[in-house]
């Protein structure tokens, strides 16, 4: 193992799931061996406000937290929130964005406005970015709860370890409680691994 | 439910700091543990619950919780108590006695203060209880620390006469990551021995005892010298030596790591002696602590050289890489490393909302229409969220209880713009029984002129839900006896007349009772009864819809702030005056909407109905 530690910024709202997601991936990366540290601050944020997880995990890691210019990845569950942690990404760095857009009351009532491509800035700035239209792969899968299962497939290409160890960590929750969504979550984490490749010009990091 | 629970000895999981001391407090064989909820801490009573062979309880408030610690290590058992910062403030009578008096079984208190201010009123720093009381902080940096630490504060504990103060902070408590558990040891329990010298605390008592106290700190600074848990940690960069505490020392290792450190785990007594011994190694030194200079300031008045702390780094918020590195930098001339490469742009703020059926809209959408007539004294709660949009319906929030006393004293002194306004307390169930109750004794023997509005949903809602003495049910979820709250309000000496009962939900009804409750010039309680959207006691309904064709846009319903409503389009109608007025079409979203009729209840034109039945998925 070397001393090369990988970051992970996940963002999204409160009630998304992006607790969870850095959960399985905090817990993927732990039953590797690897050093593991998962940090978020929720404070008020089951309330509809705005959720972050930082994931870092190798052979030791010191701080809980991603300094801006060194994720490798930023997954944002939603199309506006990307931007905000744009700042995150180092050079080469990865976004990936699930396009929803999800307007806070703040927004529909008129007081702002929804940028009409919140992704213009960071292409402008050359971050390689992929789209992955979750919320409907979810619907055409038949569950909304699917995005989440769908977000994961999409990283799982840009991860140190191979894409099978991570479905396995999310299927696993399934097979002891839910067995009957186990073949769903299977279909949807592939779901989201093409989607990712489709919706991405840049080249894929290879596993090691 | 934590991992944790079930987990065998020695086995490596992944745990939050809060499930990590869940597990340690068990390890110790403590036998009591309470608390009131509060974030950070909330979730470590939630985790000691669900082990075997240990009592544990949700307290009214932080200073019961503490109480009922006390009186347990009094006993000889090992107890514990767990808030956030600002509980401390409110524990702080019986902890001010407590560690004159010292304890037969361990006591620790791990006070978990919101360095970065996420969750709180403020951003206070508990270490400045070591100093007040006479007693030892000790510090973790991370989950496998504040395990290991919390079974060393036990056994700090006994051995010093002395409860332990552990100090955590939200990235402590939050912050998931590898621990190595291990096995508990049971400890036996004796049971009270009367000593009045030593329990009874009157002025002969304790004065006999201050010098013990005055000794024990002595006791204590030398064993903070040589304790295992403050190390120096060599480095090959000699020019700058660091002196940290708690998870400081994490973003500190991230960013220097060629630099001698100083760790401070035990960091109250300072082990100046230790210090100077490091200081010896060193170039410079900084001390990096979060969030006030205490130990900085101890070390300058010892006549440490070559020290820097607050001269460089803030007194406020994390001390993250983000925030160390540049600070620090210029100590040494070194250019600094690349930051953030790309823009990151705030395209709107996300204010926390409150949820879809909540029946604190259906209070603020009434106080709302009231605005004008009425002065607003606020509390803790998920219900603070009335100060904002589109409600803007909340004038005061200071700490727990205070919207009672806060009122009356505002209506005590109305100067000429609030001559015709109403007073109006807004506080939550769980806050009302945890100081909220006294303010209102206070107001009623005072004979103010307040209107209370209790919002009873049931729960403790804004630290995820948790048991008080009017849900029903215990910690552990066990049935318990429900406190009635009309009862309640009326043993405190308000008339039977003037307390109130109604469901948020029907709106008239609702602005109905406050306009008459602020019109009597009489103490007076509305009580709400509905449950919270998020509690077990909520019962869902089937979604709502817009009817397209009868909505004409008025946006009334956009004022109950629910936020499965949104403006589907906008349009501009002129009015007869020549005046023109934005019209705003709405739309529900089905999957969020949990069929409270709130919306319908504000629709003038009826233009909201029950959706047709969807697929639940």
């Amino acid at each position: 193992m070397t001393d090369v530690i990988t970051n992970i910024l996940i963002c999204g709202i409160g009630g998304q799931g992006v607790m969870t997601a850095a959960e399985i991936l905090a817990q993927t990366a732990m039953a590797q061996g690897f050093d593991c540290k998962k940090s978020e601050i929720a404070g008020m944020a089951q309330r509809g406000g705005v959720v972050t997880s930082h994931v870092r995990f190798g052979r030791k890691v010191w701080s809980p937290v991603i300094t801006p210019g060194t994720a490798d990845l930023l997954v944002a569950f939603e199309l506006a929130e990307s931007s905000r942690w744009a700042d995150h990404l180092r050079p080469g760095g990865v976004a990936l964005v699930n396009t929803i857009r999800l307007a806070p009351p703040i927004v529909s009532s008129g007081l702002y406005h929804y940028p009409a491509d919140p992704l213009a800035q960071m292409r402008a700035a050359g971050v390689p970015v992929i789209e992955v239209d979750a919320g409907t792969i979810a619907r055409d899968l038949g569950n909304l709860r699917l995005v989440n299962t769908i977000m994961l497939g999409a990283i799982a290409d840009h991860l140190p370890f191979p894409a099978p160890l991570l479905e396995e960590q999310i299927v696993g929750r399934f097979r002891e409680r839910k067995p009957a969504m186990v073949e769903i979550n299977q279909r949807a984490f592939e779901a989201g691994r093409l989607a990712a490749r489709q919706g991405s010009a840049a080249p894929v990091r290879q596993a090691v | 439910m934590s991992a944790a629970v079930e987990a065998l000895p020695n086995t490596r999981l992944l745990l939050s700091g809060n499930d990590a001391i869940a597990r340690g407090v068990w390890e110790a064989g403590a036998s009591i543990a309470t608390a009131y909820p509060g974030t950070p801490s909330t979730e470590i009573l939630e985790t000691l619950a669900l082990y075997p062979d240990l009592y544990a309880e949700w307290s009214v408030n932080e200073k019961v919780a503490l109480e009922v610690a006390i009186g347990g290590a009094m006993s000889g058992a090992r107890a514990f108590c767990a808030m956030k910062h600002v509980g401390l403030n409110v524990a702080s009578d019986a902890l001010m006695t407590i560690t004159v008096s010292g304890v037969v079984g361990g006591l620790v208190i791990a006070v978990a203060d919101d360095v970065g201010l996420s969750s709180s009123q403020n951003e206070q720093d508990s270490r400045y209880w070591g100093r007040f009381a006479h007693l030892p902080i000790l510090e973790p940096a991370d989950s496998q620390e504040a395990y290991e630490m919390v079974k060393e504060a036990f056994a700090l504990s006994e051995a010093c006469n002395t409860p332990v103060l552990l100090r955590l902070t939200t990235r402590v408590c939050h912050v998931k990551a590898v621990v190595e558990i291990g096995t508990r040891v049971a400890h036996p329990v004796p049971g009270f021995t009367p000593d009045p010298r030593r329990w009874v605390m009157a002025p002969a008592n304790a004065k006999g005892l201050l010098p013990a106290q005055i000794a024990r700190e002595g006791k204590l600074r030398a064993l903070a010298e040589t304790s295992p848990l403050n190390r120096i940690e060599d480095g090959q960069d000699h020019r700058i030596g660091f002196i940290t505490s708690g998870p400081a020392y994490l973003h500190l290792r991230e960013c220097f790591p060629n630099a001698p450190v100083l760790k401070l785990g035990f960091s109250y007594p300072v082990p100046v002696g230790l210090v100077s011994k490091f200081a010896a190694t060193v170039g410079q030194m900084v001390v990096v602590e979060e969030t006030e200079p205490l130990i900085e300031t101890e070390l300058r008045a010892a006549g440490i050289p070559r020290l820097h702390g607050k001269d460089l780094l803030p007194r406020l918020g994390e001390l993250t890489p983000a925030v160390l590195l540049p600070a620090v930098h210029g100590l040494v001339g070194e250019p600094l490393p690349p930051g953030a490469v790309y823009p990151s742009s705030n395209p709107f703020p996300r204010p926390p909302t409150m949820c879809p059926a909540c029946p604190h809209m259906g209070v603020y959408f009434a106080l709302s229409r009231l605005r004008k007539q009425v002065l607003i004294s606020g509390d803790i709660g998920c219900y603070t969220l009335g100060a904002g949009q589109p409600w803007n319906a909340l004038d005061t929030t200071i700490s727990m209880g205070a919207s009672m006393g806060i009122a009356l004293g505002m209506d005590k002194a109305r100067g000429e713009s609030g001559r015709d306004k109403a007073v109006v307390a807004v506080i939550g169930d769980s806050t009302f029984l945890h100081m909220g109750m006294q303010g209102l004794l206070d107001i009623v023997y005072n004979r103010g002129n307040v209107t209370a509005i209790l919002l009873d949903n049931r729960t403790t809602g804004m630290t995820g839900g948790q048991h008080h003495p009017g849900t029903g049910k215990s910690l552990k979820g066990e049935t318990a006896p429900r406190i009635d709250f009309a009862k309640l309000v009326e043993a405190l000496g308000v008339a039977p007349e003037r307390i109130r009962s109604v469901d948020s939900y029907q709106l008239p009804v609702v602005y109905k009772t406050i306009k008459e409750e602020i019109a009597i010039p009489e103490p007076s309680v509305i009580i709400t009864t509905r449950p919270c959207a998020l509690s077990e006691f909520f019962e869902r309904q089937p979604p709502y819809r817009v009817i397209e064709e009868t909505c004409t846009g008025c946006g009334n319903c956009l004022k109950v702030g629910c936020p499965a409503i949104s403006v589907q389009r906008t349009d501009t109608r002129t009015r007869s005056d020549g005046s023109s007025a934005e019209l705003k079409y709405v739309t529900i979203d089905a999957a969020m909407c949990t069929g409270c009729r709130m919306c319908v209840e504000s629709c003038g034109p009826k233009a909201i109905t029950v959706a047709q039945p969807v697929a639940v998925v």
